[in-house]
């Protein structure tokens, strides 16, 4: 936010440098200060005014900030300042230790972090590079355009976008390649719609359609300040010495596409950061997890702990000090630098706190973070190079692109995704249709395909006589399974097109009965439409590029049952038909006479159409309540048997339309049609309302066809993904900018909504729009308030609700006096869509969620309308190996597929969590064990500051004896293997449940520190405590002390850890026993050096301690005594009462999966969370519903039976 | 999941891919490290385990209990604390005065043995409330001026007791001015025992430490006396008192070795000890104990190891005992489902 702040200063001054230096355009821009628009462009010359570069930099730091930028953040952690400061201070006479000591592992750590960011900004540097280095065709005057980077267009400059091209920046559109000057635009990438739009260019400019047109043309743009509407535009163009506002329509906006146009002309007007794309970005937040956040907490516990001993020692010296020490006459008091000056105690006591709290800091894990963070981006390789997350067909790897998030994916309770190209493919597949009461297409729905399977599996684990049998046959039937959905995809050449069916694809429609209805039918596919056809790059067919995917699908099939639509002109439509009595197919001309289009409100679209026997047509599709209700007396033949195919194939997942025809008169046509011109060009402000009257009078009386059934391609697996989340109890929300049908029609395809859920709408009535904000938020909270109530006195404990909520609705249900009751229904419902919604409201969405329950929210989507909630969201995921890259630079993990989320959170952050939990708390065990035994000696030593180590063992400690088995313990620990979490989703919820990080266990393994540091100091002070230390009489000294308590402490805090893995690799048991191994060979080394080296510790084991039986058998106590407390909490923890982990061990252990088949299966079954949703929990209901139906069907039996 | 993930590569290279390899520049390459399947040990802990090992424990905390107990029981030891006794009756009021002043300090104590002692007999002092651990006393002190003649004027860590009149102290600082200075001799039945004050330190100290060729300088020239004073003509190592000095005990409770007495002493032997009571403890009510003592494998007598090692391998017989029981009276099958969180609560997670 600062940032921006001081950006938009720098900005400003800039512009008045570049006043000065042109006074008259500044006088002119001066002008503008007073008008509604503060913006002026100067086409076609660039340099007049110096606004912002188009380069764009996401980077956080450059060469200058790096240092102090990178510096700060890391002394933004608590710790590292503490650190900071006690390295500082312990160069002063106050350290109780050398200033080494606490400087090396500080800058190390530090300095580690930082070149882990550094990294980290490297590769966001490169990833703008390549945007700024996109080229760009710019006019360069005599009419000629040359290819130049994108940062190095300016405001002013005139640039030639080709086809499937990004726009470099926002433009004013000019012209195109049409002479009407329209262009299409897919915007994608800003609001993640792919139906493309139609843009339009003035048209007093549309002739400059030449590279040669631009050499006079001088024009004067004024218009608002860059903002981040992505709607709106005001300005006017002063071109020729008129005056022409301008609209959104002719603005194209950076990073949409050019489609279905070769070239456009225009002029650039923002540029870089001042574009509507950029003004929508907002700067990427750095998360943190909920464990780290926690983890500071605990910190916070301990730098109290730290102080209060601090201040302790310090009283105890200062009293010391005051009243004994006059006594001790070997120390010389006073000293002249007032460290110990009985005079003045206070001054002595102040200075001994500074000593006392940098040798307690021992308290404080120094390494943690860092420890933390090496393991973190071990961790994140493990994403990165996972196969099972690796998508061949895009060759995309998954990325997790922070490190920071890792243990949050185990702790995810709701996830909010993106429906088009996060669930769906984006690709409409027909599937079935019923023409004249017959139902065609045999290749089952994915929902259906999933349904069958899970049936099988079901009735495999309910029967155990069958198990074997069955589970043989299961497996066939997997791969069988697989092996279509394989060959679908590699084998199919269609797109769009999975219909199967000989009878009408087999080119012999005609023998059906009722051909001329079939007929009919196939022409309204090829005909009825706004598509246009692209002759494809092999040149034997047609590519169509349609408003919407279902219309691409219909003509797609439509070709395919021999109708192949083939070229549109300005009044006609072209089709090439199958002729029954021609071998080669017959080119018809359809006189396109009227389009009425579709529009939310009016859910149909019909086209009237003269064909070339001059009779004139009426063709319509739409939504089946709509048309049914439009049809004639004599249109109905049909309607029975289409409305139950209608409902079998919403059960399938499938979205449909009805089609209806009606053949018009050529009187009652015109009459009509003379109507409607009229009303077309009337300039009456209830225009539209007129042409919509004209439209309903004429779609009535309509005859059935039949029925389309589209499926909504999902992608692949993402029913299975959702029905495995939902059993690991994880709440799924939708979140699209697709209409409510299209919405509810996805729902019912990936199982998220079921036939017999209850669906409670919220939606404002269209004749409520006009209403006053206030009575329409009554409206909303009385529709809220009413579906609370409605789930309040449910009673079926197996009803489940989905809440479907619209756009507009949500806007003020997400206001602050209504947002409460809205999250209160939601969460609640067991499935909640929200549909038409602005990239806006997603991430407020997400903010209320995450806000409002206080759980880990996650926001998984690709398009760059998603980039808002995927940075609100706890964890955002962005969905690679899709063209635009906005989402996935946002997000915090990129994954190639919505079903690699299962794998991501159920397996990877499951362990994540664990590992991350397990292994913070190990951390603060093993510096409280560490750092209490330097305060207990402290007492010993009347409180004067003195360490009883060695200052290389105090170094040692966190660096090297006790760092690296905690950091395996962080990248290899497995409670259960990688499949066993995926059959036992509920064993997700541990984490959610934050089983592993609560406070009970952190506080456990605080006492258990505390426990440990107890009896390794009070074991070791009584046995080595005057007498002598071996047969030859010799007495211990401090070095021996010292010594022995500190191998005991690296005994006895590995062992700890060795105890608390459950998982070992070779690796595990090299670097556990290796680190005791380790700190011996440092203890002999270490005593061969020079004494003035080693000091104390000079020859100390090869002469003092090994040779001493005291020595082993005290590290032999000790490491007992300190571990046997956790043991036994361990066995009798195992013992009586389990964990779900622990069972599932022991099942494994003993491999009763392999010898028990059927408990193994009904467990995996039972073990999964309670679903409402998914196709798991519709398979559940249906079988309720029949078993229902049985008992009520054996209950008349038996009466009957009585009677 | 997996298998999806298996079956789709595996349909990839069926589909003809085999013939014309992609190249999948970004394709992960497959380790078992990379895909976490490691072979690992996955150890339980069944009941068989936890009541072996604490079991184990037990069997072998017991025995290394009873032996260092029985060691530490067979070493003789007689301590006399002397530091009251040793102040003539005058005195008594005023002991810093009396230690401070000129007088003659000399004390005879009868010590009576009570269990025969085989030699090497060590003889110890021991100090209490001195505090040898204090920062200040510890880091008083220079190792390079002790071991080599070349650096005898580093004394820079050794203040205050550095230089005198701009020379060097050898050896400088608080520990070697403080020098322990108290004298005994041995005799039984008047005829003397010989008190061999050879090799008590460290043999490192001696040949490492302490340079050959270092010899004290300005030592005890102040006005003030620490304690003891060192013959000047003989090296630093062959000074053993002061080495065994140097080396700071961990505790304010030390014993510091004395000499050795190298012939038996019998049960009721009485020896006098004439002593030399010249160590200012009287200053912080320190006591001063003369320590006679044998040693065992285990060191002195400190009966604590082995006390701690019965108690801990005790206690992990009656978990032994406690688990076997609430085991049997309890028992859970391992690996038995019904424990499931889902089979416990069934309203949480049951599925039916």
């Amino acid at each position: 936010m600062a940032k921006g702040k001081i950006r938009s200063k720098l900005r400003s001054s800039l512009y008045t440098f570049s006043c000065t230096s042109t006074p008259n355009k500044a006088a002119e821009a001066e002008e503008l200060q007073g008008s509604v628009y503060s913006r002026l462009v100067y086409c076609n010359e660039p340099h007049q005014l110096s606004y912002n570069s188009n380069s764009t930099s996401t980077t956080k730091y450059n060469i200058v900030t790096f240092i102090p930028i990178a510096l700060f953040e890391q002394f933004n952690r608590v710790a590292n300042v503490y650190f900071l400061i006690a390295a500082i201070l312990s160069v002063t006479p106050y350290g109780p230790y050398d200033p080494f000591s606490a400087i090396a592992p500080l800058a190390f750590v530090v300095g580690l972090s930082m070149v882990k960011e550094l990294i980290e900004d490297w590769q966001r540097f490169l990833q703008d590079w390549k945007v700024n280095m996109r080229p760009a065709q710019v006019y360069t005057g005599h009419g000629i355009f040359e290819s130049r980077p994108w940062k190095k267009i300016m405001v002013g400059d005139i640039v030639k976008v080709e086809k499937d091209k990004f726009f470099p920046a926002d433009l004013l559109l000019l012209s195109s390649n049409y002479d009407d000057g329209i262009c299409y635009v897919e915007t994608m990438n800003l609001d993640g719609e792919t139906n493309l739009k139609v843009k339009r260019a003035l048209e007093i400019t549309m002739d400059l359609d030449e590279d040669n047109s631009f050499r006079e043309f001088k024009a004067t743009i004024k218009c608002e300040a860059p903002n981040p509407s992505l709607y709106t535009f005001e300005g006017e163009l002063e071109y020729n010495k008129k005056t022409y506002s301008l609209d959104p329509i002719q603005i194209l906006l950076r990073d949409s596409k050019l489609r279905n146009t070769s070239y456009v002309y225009g002029v650039v007007i923002f540029t870089g950061h001042d574009t509507k794309v950029m003004q929508n970005s907002t700067k990427s937040p750095s998360k943190r997890s909920r464990v780290e956040k926690q983890m500071d907490q605990i910190i916070y516990i301990l730098f109290s702990l730290l102080v209060i001993i601090s201040i302790m020692s310090s009283v105890g010296f200062a009293y010391l000090t005051k009243f004994d020490m006059p006594d001790w006459w070997y120390l010389h008091a006073p000293d002249d630098k007032n460290l110990y000056n009985p005079q003045k105690p206070y001054l002595s006591g102040l200075y001994h706190l500074i000593t006392a709290l940098i040798l307690y800091g021992y308290l404080i894990p120094i390494s943690l973070y860092v420890s933390i963070e090496i393991v973190k981006v071990l961790q994140a390789s493990f994403i990165n190079r996972d196969m099972h997350m690796y998508h061949e067909d895009t060759d995309t790897p998954a990325l997790a692109r922070t490190s920071n998030l890792n243990e949050e994916l185990g702790q995810v309770d709701t996830i909010l995704s993106d429906k088009t190209g996060t669930l769906t493919c984006n690709q409409m597949d027909f599937l079935k249709c019923s023409i004249a009461g017959i139902s065609y297409g045999q290749r089952p729905s994915e929902v259906e395909l999933a349904a069958v399977k899970k049936m099988s599996m079901d009735f495999d684990a309910e029967d155990h006589d069958f198990s074997s049998a069955v589970s043989g046959f299961e497996e066939e039937g997997n791969a069988e399974t697989e092996g279509t959905s394989n060959n679908q995809d590699h084998g199919r050449q269609i797109k769009g097109f999975s219909f199967e069916d000989k009878r009408l694809t087999g080119a012999c429609w005609w023998k059906l009965p009722k051909p001329e209805i079939h007929y009919i039918f196939f022409r309204i596919l090829a005909v009825c439409h706004t598509a246009i056809p692209e002759e494809n790059e092999e040149g034997d067919g047609y590519d169509y590029e349609a408003e919407s995917p279902d219309e691409g699908a219909f003509l797609v099939a439509a070709k395919e049952f021999g109708f192949e639509f083939c070229k549109r002109t300005q009044g006609s439509i072209f089709v090439r038909e199958a002729d029954p009595s021609s071998e080669e197919p017959v080119e018809r001309e359809f006189k396109i006479l009227n389009i009425l289009d579709f529009t939310s409100k009016r859910k149909r679209m019909s086209a009237i159409v003269r064909d070339e026997k001059g009779e004139i047509f009426l063709f319509c599709k739409g939504a089946d309540a709509i048309i049914f209700d439009r049809l004639s007396e004599d249109g109905r033949t049909f309607e029975k048997a289409t409305k139950k195919h209608l409902s079998d194939y919403g059960e399938a997942g499938l979205r449909t339309l009805v089609f209806a025809y009606k053949k018009l008169e050529e009187a009652d046509y015109n009459e009509w049609n003379n109507e409607f011109q009229n009303a077309k060009n009337s300039d009456s402000s209830n225009k539209d309302e007129m042409l919509e009257d004209l439209s309903d009078k004429i779609e009535k009386e309509l005859n059935l066809v039949g029925a389309s059934a589209v499926e909504d391609k999902l992608q692949q697996g993402v029913p299975q993904c959702i029905d495995s989340l939902a059993q690991a109890g994880l709440k799924i929300w939708v979140l699209t900018g697709d209409k409510m049908e299209t919405a509810i029609n996805i729902g019912f395809s990936c199982s998220l909504l079921r036939e017999e859920m209850q669906q409670i709408c919220i939606s404002i009535k269209d004749e409520q729009e006009h209403d006053a904000e206030q009575d329409i938020k009554s409206d909303i909270s009385k529709q809220i308030m009413s579906g609370t109530q409605k789930m309040k006195q449910e009673e079926d404990p197996h009803a489940a609700y989905a809440l479907i909520i619209d756009g507009k609705a949500l806007n003020f249900a997400l206001d602050d006096e209504l947002k409460h009751q809205f999250l209160h229904l939601a969460v609640s419902c067991a499935s909640v869509i929200c549909c038409r919604v602005s990239p806006k409201q997603k991430a407020l969405v997400v903010r209320l969620v995450k806000e409002g329950t206080g759980k880990t929210t996650l926001a998984i989507g690709d398009g760059a309308n998603d980039v808002g909630m995927i940075q609100e969201a706890d964890i955002g995921i962005g969905i690679s190996g899709v063209e635009g890259m906005q989402a996935v630079m946002s997000s915090d993990f990129a994954i190639a597929q919505f079903r690699y989320l299962e794998r991501l959170l159920v397996v990877h952050g499951h362990w994540f969590y664990k590992r991350i939990a397990q292994m913070i708390c190990y951390f603060f065990y093993k510096n409280i064990a560490f750092g209490l035994t330097l305060f207990y000696y402290e007492i010993c030593t009347a409180f004067s500051g003195n360490a009883v180590y060695d200052d290389w063992y105090m170094i040692l400690y966190n660096v090297a004896a006790t760092s690296l088995p905690v950091m395996t313990l962080g990248v290899l620990e497995q409670d259960v293997s990688a499949e066993v979490c995926l059959e036992f989703p509920a064993l997700y919820q541990q984490g959610p449940k934050n089983l592993f990080f609560g406070w009970y266990r952190i506080i456990g393994w605080i006492c258990n520190g505390v426990y440990t540091s107890f009896i390794i100091f009070f074991f070791n002070i009584l046995t080595l405590y005057t007498e002598a230390y071996r047969v030859e009489g010799q007495t211990p000294d401090m070095s021996i002390m010292g010594a022995t308590m500190f191998t005991c402490i690296v005994c006895a805090v590995n062992t700890q850890i060795a105890l608390s893995l459950s998982h070992f690799t070779r690796i595990q048991h090299i670097f556990i026993w290796g680190s005791i191994v380790v700190w011996f060979l440092f203890l002999i080394i270490y005593g061969a050096a020079v004494p003035e080296t080693s000091t104390g510790s000079y020859q100390i084991f090869l002469e003092t301690l090994a040779p001493s039986p005291l020595f082993w058998i005290t590290i032999l106590l000790v490491v007992i005594a300190c571990n046997l407390p956790y043991f036994m909490h361990i066995s009798f923890q195992r013992s009586f009462s389990p964990m779900d982990h622990h069972i599932i061990q022991e099942i494994k252990y003993y491999r009763k999966d392999v010898t028990d088949r059927h408990m193994w299966r009904r467990e995996k079954r039972k073990g999964r969370h309670e679903a409402k949703i998914g196709f798991s929990a519709r398979v559940d209901a249906k079988i309720r519903h029949l078993k229902g139906r049985i008992q009520k069907r054996g209950a008349v039996m038996a009466g009957q039976e009585m009677l | 999941m997996n298998s999806d993930g298996t079956s789709s590569t595996s349909g990839a290279t069926g589909s003809g891919d085999s013939a014309t390899p992609r190249r999948n520049s970004k394709r992960p390459k497959y380790s078992k490290f990379t895909q976490q399947e490691l072979p690992a040990c996955k150890p339980i802990l069944t009941p068989g385990w936890v009541i072996s090992s604490f079991l184990l424990v037990c069997i072998v905390f017991i025995p290394i209990g009873l032996a260092s107990l029985f060691a530490s029981r067979s070493v003789v030891e007689i301590v006399d604390r002397y530091e009251t006794a040793c102040i003539p009756g005058g005195f008594r009021k005023d002991k810093v005065k009396y230690i401070q002043s000129d007088s003659n300090k000399t004390c005879r104590r009868n010590l009576t043995v009570n269990k025969d002692m085989k030699p090497p007999i060590y003889v110890y002092y021991q100090l209490d409330n001195f505090y040898q651990n204090h920062r200040r006393y510890v880091k008083s002190r220079s190792d390079p001026q002790l071991k080599s003649k070349s650096k005898e004027n580093e004394t820079n860590d050794c203040k205050p007791e550095a230089t005198i009149n701009g020379k060097a102290i050898l050896p400088c600082g608080l520990i070697a001015w403080s020098l322990f200075n108290d004298t005994y001799s041995f005799s039984r039945s008047s005829q003397k025992l010989q008190v061999n004050k050879k090799d008590i330190s460290w043999k490192s100290d001696r040949e490492h430490k302490f340079g050959k060729d270092v010899f004290p300088k300005n030592f005890q020239n102040r006005t003030v006396k620490g304690g003891a004073t060192l013959n000047a003509s003989i090296p630093l190592s062959q000074q053993e008192d002061l080495i065994v000095w140097m080396r700071t005990a961990a505790l304010p409770t030390f014993r510091k070795l004395y000499g050795k007495i190298e012939v038996e002493l019998k049960k009721g032997d009485v020896i006098q000890v004439t002593l030399e009571n010249n160590y200012n403890t009287y200053s912080f009510n320190g006591k001063k104990k003369l320590v006679l003592s044998t040693t065992k494998w285990i060191g002195g007598k400190n009966d604590f190891i082995g006390i701690a090692y019965l108690t801990v391998g005790g206690l992990c017989f009656l978990l032994a005992m406690s688990f076997t029981i609430i085991y049997y009276v309890k028992p859970r099958r391992l690996g038995d489902p019904t424990y499931l969180s889902w089979n416990r609560n069934p309203g949480g997670g049951a599925n039916n």
